[in-house]
């Protein structure tokens, strides 16, 4: 089985529209890892088969009858949680040396529903996506729960491959996302902010020895820029493996729910040349 | 006063609004994007870096160690393997809590420092703070934190947050007087939006929102804004302009003057 991370570093490539487009021409398990922003399912219209809770990491409860508020359980905490013998849950990482601490064991750890794993079915076939409650942590293990129930499905269902919508930055839930894929196709755009980006994803794909290719998305904004980004890719034999101009109607596809091949016919084939790349390059692998 | 600019969805114009507003206003910014800070690209600044992040990690002394297995039974984060005569450490796991080192009953387990990422400082005719997180590091919320230790709340203190909805974004709106939440009009920038309204709603922190690229997509955030009765603070509308201005990395207060009067007005409008 393989599996194909599609990453950018920096938010609002087009990232998702391009990995919704390849749902049209692939058969492929389809997974959004953006577990705190997910937008994949807005054009795949997911029908919901299951959904399975996410319980993340414990939250520290404080029982205020037994504290005796001695302040131990403050200084031993390394992330600032716990302030007038109170829990902040946003900032505590579970990590229970609170409890640990407490000398009359007024600390307990509470499980908690983080977020969901939704399976579904769409149009193209099996999707799996993530979804943190809002303002909940532990993204990083979600995406890794969302990627196993994938390949689970990819293997009931005897499909050899699992397409992976990665979340912005190069932080846990990017990391999650990408270690172990065979081939991470980077969207970058040219802009400086985005090729500075582009810069460090690509830093943290070698980081984890996966082999990355770069598709520039909007390249007609900035040719000088555009060139920049070949020029980079060139020096370090980084295959480019398409060039997408700057066109509205990826907007109004979405707009309309759809991806760009169901919207339109010229896009459509320039999708399908750069997603012909995408599979020369696992196949070879 | 403390003004974080945050979003659900990355790349729609977060960047820009912090730095456009920073000029306008001659505040501080924080670059708090510690995974793929921005701000500097344009504004230029010439950086230095002021500190080092570290985390702490256990350091194990097999000569004392029994190989009881307590510091891995207590470690949630699965950081630590104990085997028969030895012992694996992951530190990318490690969340440098401490409780090993405290758990252990043989003094096997001293901490040291593992460096994560580094503080940047620099001025010209802005302040800038910047956080870096080093490549392959899963902890982003450390460096946020550190970096924040240098917000100054006397004069304005600008916060350009990471997109999205996770622990980094949070972590940098925590203690903010206002957040300026930036979205795009599409389907997209809307749902990312609702989630990051459910947040700041939850924090109990003042916000309005920036709806950049005006004209692109649908109305859809605006009925939403309207309905749920939240201000919107500004439309920038899409201009080919604007996106090239913004290419090159300058910012777009500096070429339309008349933007920066309206950065002006929206930091007395939200003073
Ligand atoms: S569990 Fe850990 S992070 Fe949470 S409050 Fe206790 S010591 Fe702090
Ligand atoms: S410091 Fe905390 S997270 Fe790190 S190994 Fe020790 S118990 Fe685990």
């Amino acid at each position: 089985m393989k599996q194909i991370v599609v990453a950018s570093g920096k938010g609002g490539t087009g990232k998702t529209s391009i990995v919704a487009s390849f749902a049209s021409l692939t058969k492929a398990v389809f997974t959004d890892c953006d577990v705190d922003a997910p937008n994949l399912h807005l054009i795949l219209k997911p029908e919901i088969i299951e959904k399975i809770p996410y319980e993340g990491m414990e939250v520290a409860e404080i029982n205020e009858e037994e504290c005796i508020k001695c302040g131990a359980c403050q200084k031993a905490c390394r992330f600032g949680a716990i302030e007038n013998f109170m829990v902040t849950e946003e900032k505590c990482e579970g990590c229970g040396v609170c409890m640990l601490v407490c000398p009359v064991n007024a600390i307990e750890m509470k499980k908690r529903v983080n977020g969901y794993v939704h399976v579904a079915n769409t149009r193209f076939g099996e999707f799996v996506y993530g979804l943190l409650i809002p303002g909940e942590e532990a993204s990083g293990k979600l995406v890794a729960l969302v990627r196993q129930k994938a390949k689970e499905i990819a293997e009931r269902k005897d499909k050899n491959l699992i397409i992976i919508d990665a979340p912005a930055g190069i932080g846990c839930p990017v990391i999650a996302s990408l270690s172990g894929t065979d081939l991470a196709v980077i969207i970058a755009e040219p802009t400086m902010a985005a090729i500075h980006d582009m810069e460090r994803i690509l830093e943290v794909a070698e980081h984890f020895k996966v082999k990355a290719v770069v598709c520039i998305n909007k390249y007609d904004i900035n040719e000088e820029m555009t060139k920049k980004i070949e020029e980079y890719c060139r020096e370090r034999g980084i295959e480019i493996i398409g060039k997408i101009p700057f066109n509205r109607k990826f907007t109004e596809a979405m707009v309309k729910g759809k991806n760009i091949v169901e919207y339109d016919k010229e896009l459509a084939d320039l999708m399908k040349e750069i997603w012909k790349k995408v599979e020369d390059m696992i196949s070879q692998k | 006063m403390i003004i974080t600019v945050a979003s659900g969805k990355g790349g729609v114009g977060k960047t820009t609004v912090a730095v456009n507003l920073a000029i306008a206003t001659g505040a501080t910014i924080y670059d708090c994007d510690v995974e793929e800070p921005n701000a500097n690209i344009f504004l230029k600044v010439n950086l230095q870096k002021i500190e080092d992040v570290f985390l702490m990690n256990p350091v194990f002394d097999l000569n004392k160690c029994t190989f009881c297995r307590e510091c891995a039974e207590f470690c949630r984060y699965h950081a630590i393997a104990v085997l028969p005569s030895d012992i694996l450490f992951f530190p990318e796991l490690c969340s440098g809590c401490g409780g090993c080192k405290i758990v252990c009953k043989h003094d096997a387990i001293e901490e040291g420092k593992r460096k994560i990422g580094e503080i940047y400082h620099g001025k010209n005719e802005i302040e800038i703070y910047q956080g870096l997180l080093n490549i392959g590091e899963a902890r982003a919320t450390p460096v946020i934190n550190q970096l924040k230790k240098h917000v100054d709340k006397k004069g304005i203190a600008i916060l350009d947050a990471p997109p999205g909805n996770g622990c980094p974004a949070i972590e940098t709106m925590h203690g903010s007087d206002f957040v300026i939440l930036v979205t795009e009009p599409t389907p997209f920038g809307l749902h990312d939006l609702k989630i990051a309204v459910d947040i700041v709603r939850k924090f109990n922190i003042p916000f309005g929102v920036i709806i950049n690229r005006y004209g692109i997509g649908d109305d859809s955030v605006e009925k939403y804004c309207n309905g749920e009765g939240i201000e919107i603070l500004m439309k920038i509308p899409y201009s080919r302009e604007i996106a090239e201005l913004y290419s090159k990395g300058i910012p777009f207060v500096k070429e339309i003057k008349e933007w920066r009067k309206k950065f002006v007005e929206l930091y007395e409008a939200i003073k």
